[in-house]
């Protein structure tokens, strides 16, 4: 009995830190928004990008997706919290289901003449973006693609004029014939 | 059935058909048309308080102590927000309330009218859920979902603000066929694998403990029926939370007492050194737990909760049931019977002689007087006087709280309330203003402190208004005594504002409020006043003088695992510093 008494297991582990996205389907109500955005600040959790928008006006039904950071556990209890929700319908974690299509839009403005312009020119044209807006000074890009293409342009682009960017966050849905 | 009536009126009948009998309130110029339609009719009894904070606790109260759901109605702005203690309160010890605001008219909002406030933005995290209703056509369904969402699942309370326009407004009132909700559906049956698993750990342990919760009171009193019937099964030891007391009864010699920062010797020792937990209907808060890292590290876990946010929330657990207590509980006990497993008889026997080992050590003990009375004592007197009756205690936030839970003794569920989760100092005559209302002919006591009491004061007059005969038992020791026990033990004796200056005279303040008051200073004369007490059938503040330095034994210091628990003896080694007992990084803990 002593020994046990005396005895106690190590210091808390320190557990890694994953990305998890996830996609919620909830009730398209007043508030809703609010509600899911005040569990993670209220509870001390991280949002690393959010979308949402109607997806079924009949059913007056929202898709949301939240990429957020956490350890296993924090993932854990950010899905039970999220699924105890009153206008939460589900929750599915697309990192857990698979292979997931993770896509988001970003708008990039860069100003600039000479070398730089027809840098950007080259660069826009490499990442298959598209020009939305062109003055003699500036162009608008609009470049579709997974957060890591997103972030490598928009790196690129800051070296030849970038003034302003415009990021949608993730979309993602599963891949394969199965449905949320 | 439909029938056209005003927003108002759809609300009283709302509450009729939802069996309502009484809503605790306070009127405002953003529901006077509701106080109309309650001016109209007489199924509905409202209860005037003092303060919507009041309100709100009588709605738990009443809620707590007879298993049906809180009405609170109040109105806008400040209505709201004094109502927003009582709602965290509500929230953190799952007591379904639902509480219907006023709101400034539609047009108004935002517009920073007067007596405007965002209720739905200010109540969204202390509430289960919340409403704004802005038409009318939606009135009669929301009216009812929060009925439903209060109840079902985790209970909990749920806001309805209502515009004053939306009030006045005519529509048509259905009342909706069934309750489905579309999106809320709680698991209340467990999933059966687990279930199984769970006995086969059950049947196989040598040291097991069973920590029982709120949840299972929360459950109905069928809940605590299947316990008792369990835990006698299987002959182990049970504790309880705070929360949980009365669920098994506190006579019972399985029962081990209170678990936790002021739990008994031997609960929090069965704890530590159990090779399987069965956690029915708590959530391993961190007033139970002590220091995580060092919490139960021998045992495998099994626990139910109907929360499934609960599980793995603080500790890590081996087998996860989801579900309602009673119905989890009626599956184990099926199972048990069909298996009729032989348990380890010789382990549980070294398992039991062990804990009688620690019971031995009487970790309640303390050292009487003749000449103060000892706030245990006084509980225990209290108890002792009030065993055989249909007895209600509610309490207080602090020291009071703690001896209330360790010296009177709970035998059934419903009977105990008090605010565990929130910790809300003023909640104890209020609430047993509602207790009482659910209870007429009962004894209802409020254990109270002299710096609590005067939190909720006011309410004496609510009791007086409405002949509910609660007794408030202050245990007077003129300090916030939590506060000055953590100031003695962790912050070197210095006292500061922790003293309870300019008291009223407590006897006098009962009179001025038409109740009565009684005082007593000696342990010779408390058996006399305290019957005194019980025999007047009339509100009474008691005032009950006692120890001013007495702390709470045994004390699971902020930081320390189960097994370093202070004892009421440890004071009397010479020259320890019980401060030092306490490290820096506990300091920071509360």
């Amino acid at each position: 009995m002593s020994q046990m008494s005396t005895h106690y297991p190590g210091a808390t582990r320190v557990e890694p830190v994953n990305r998890h996205t996830l996609a919620i389907i909830v009730d398209n109500e007043p508030g809703v928004l609010a509600r899911i955005a005040g569990m993670f600040s209220g509870r001390g959790y991280n949002i690393e990008s959010l979308t949402v928008t109607e997806t079924e006006h009949e059913a007056h039904i929202s898709r949301i997706t939240i990429v957020t950071t956490g350890t296993d556990s924090i993932i854990e209890q950010i899905k039970s919290q999220l699924s105890r929700l009153v206008p939460v319908h589900r929750v599915v974690d697309l990192t857990m289901t698979g292979d997931a299509v993770e896509r988001e839009l970003c708008l990039v403005k860069v100003v600039g003449k000479g070398d730089h312009r027809v840098e950007a020119m080259r660069l826009a044209s490499a990442f298959g973006a598209r020009t939305m807006d062109a003055t003699l000074t500036s162009f608008i890009y609009e470049l579709t693609g997974t957060t890591e293409e997103v972030e490598r342009f928009i790196k690129l682009m800051t070296a030849v004029g970038l003034v302003e960017v415009s990021r949608t966050g993730v979309a993602a849905m599963a891949r394969g014939p199965g449905s949320m | 059935m439909s029938e056209t009536m005003t927003g108002a009126e759809m609300v009283i009948r709302a509450l009729q058909d939802q069996g309502v009998e009484h809503i605790f309130g306070y009127p405002g110029g953003a529901v006077l048309p509701i106080y109309d339609a309650l001016f109209h009719q007489d199924k509905v009894r409202h209860v005037l308080v003092r303060h919507e904070q009041g309100a709100v606790h009588a709605a738990e109260g009443y809620a707590r102590s007879s298993g049906k759901p809180g009405v609170v109605l109040v109105t806008s702005g400040p209505g709201a927000t004094n109502a927003v203690t009582g709602l965290a309160d509500a929230m953190m010890d799952s007591i379904p309330l639902v509480c219907i605001t006023g709101q400034v008219p539609t047009h108004l909002i935002g517009s920073d009218a007067f007596q405007e406030c965002d209720t739905v933005g200010i109540t969204r995290h202390c509430t289960k859920h919340n409403y704004l209703v802005k038409s009318i056509e939606d009135l009669p369904r929301v009216l009812h979902e929060a009925f439903y969402v209060a109840m079902n699942g985790r209970p909990g309370p749920v806001v309805i603000d209502l515009p004053k326009d939306i009030q006045f407004k005519a529509g048509t009132y259905v009342r909706p066929a069934n309750n489905q909700h579309k999106t809320y559906h709680p698991t209340v049956k467990g999933d059966a694998e687990r279930i199984r698993a769970a006995i086969d750990l059950i049947a196989n342990a040598k040291r097991p403990v069973f920590y029982t919760g709120g949840g299972v009171v929360n459950s109905g009193p069928h809940a605590a029926a299947l316990l008792r019937e369990f835990v006698h099964l299987t002959g182990f030891p049970i504790t309880s939370t705070l929360m949980g007391l009365g669920a098994y009864p506190a006579s019972d010699p399985q029962f081990l007492g209170m678990v936790g920062m002021h739990g008994t010797y031997e609960s929090n020792l069965a704890m530590h050194e159990c090779d399987v937990m069965i956690n029915i209907g708590a959530r391993f808060d961190d007033r139970i737990t002590g220091r995580l890292d060092a919490f139960s590290p021998y045992s495998k876990r099994i626990h139910v909760d109907i929360d499934p946010s609960s599980i793995n929330k603080n500790v890590k657990v081996d087998i996860p049931i989801v579900g309602d207590c009673a119905h989890v509980l009626e599956d184990m006990l099926r199972l048990w019977r069909q298996k009729a497993p032989q348990v380890d008889k010789i382990a549980l026997k070294e398992w039991w002689d062990k804990i009688e080992g620690w019971r031995a050590r009487k970790c309640l003990a303390y050292r009487n007087s003749t000449e103060t009375i000892k706030p245990q004592y006084a509980i225990e007197r209290l108890y002792e006087l009030t065993k055989g009756r249909e007895t209600y205690v509610t309490t207080e936030v602090g020291q009071h709280q703690m001896w209330a839970a360790q010296y009177f003794k709970f035998e059934e569920p419903n009977r105990w309330m008090t605010s565990g989760g929130h910790g809300t100092m003023g909640y104890g005559l209020p609430a047993a203003v509602g207790a009482q209302l659910a209870h007429p002919d009962a004894l209802v006591i409020d254990i109270a402190g002299e710096a609590s009491i005067q939190m909720m004061l006011q309410e004496m007059s609510t009791a007086l208004q409405y002949d509910l005969p609660i007794k408030v038992f202050i245990l007077n020791n003129e300090y916030m005594g939590m506060v000055r026990q953590w100031q003695e033990l962790l912050h070197g004796g210095r006292y500061s504002h922790s003293y309870s200056e300019s008291l009223p005279d407590f006897v006098k303040l009962a009179e001025a409020y038409g109740g009565v008051g009684i005082r007593c200073e000696k342990p010779a004369d408390l058996d006399e006043a305290i019957l005194k007490m019980i025999n007047t059938n009339r509100p009474v503040i008691f005032d009950c003088i006692v120890d001013k330095t007495e702390n709470c034994f045994p004390m699971i210091p902020s930081g320390k695992a189960h097994n370093e628990m202070l004892l009421n003896d440890y004071l009397g080694e010479a020259g320890t510093d019980i401060g030092s007992v306490i490290d820096e990084k506990g300091k920071m803990l509360v």
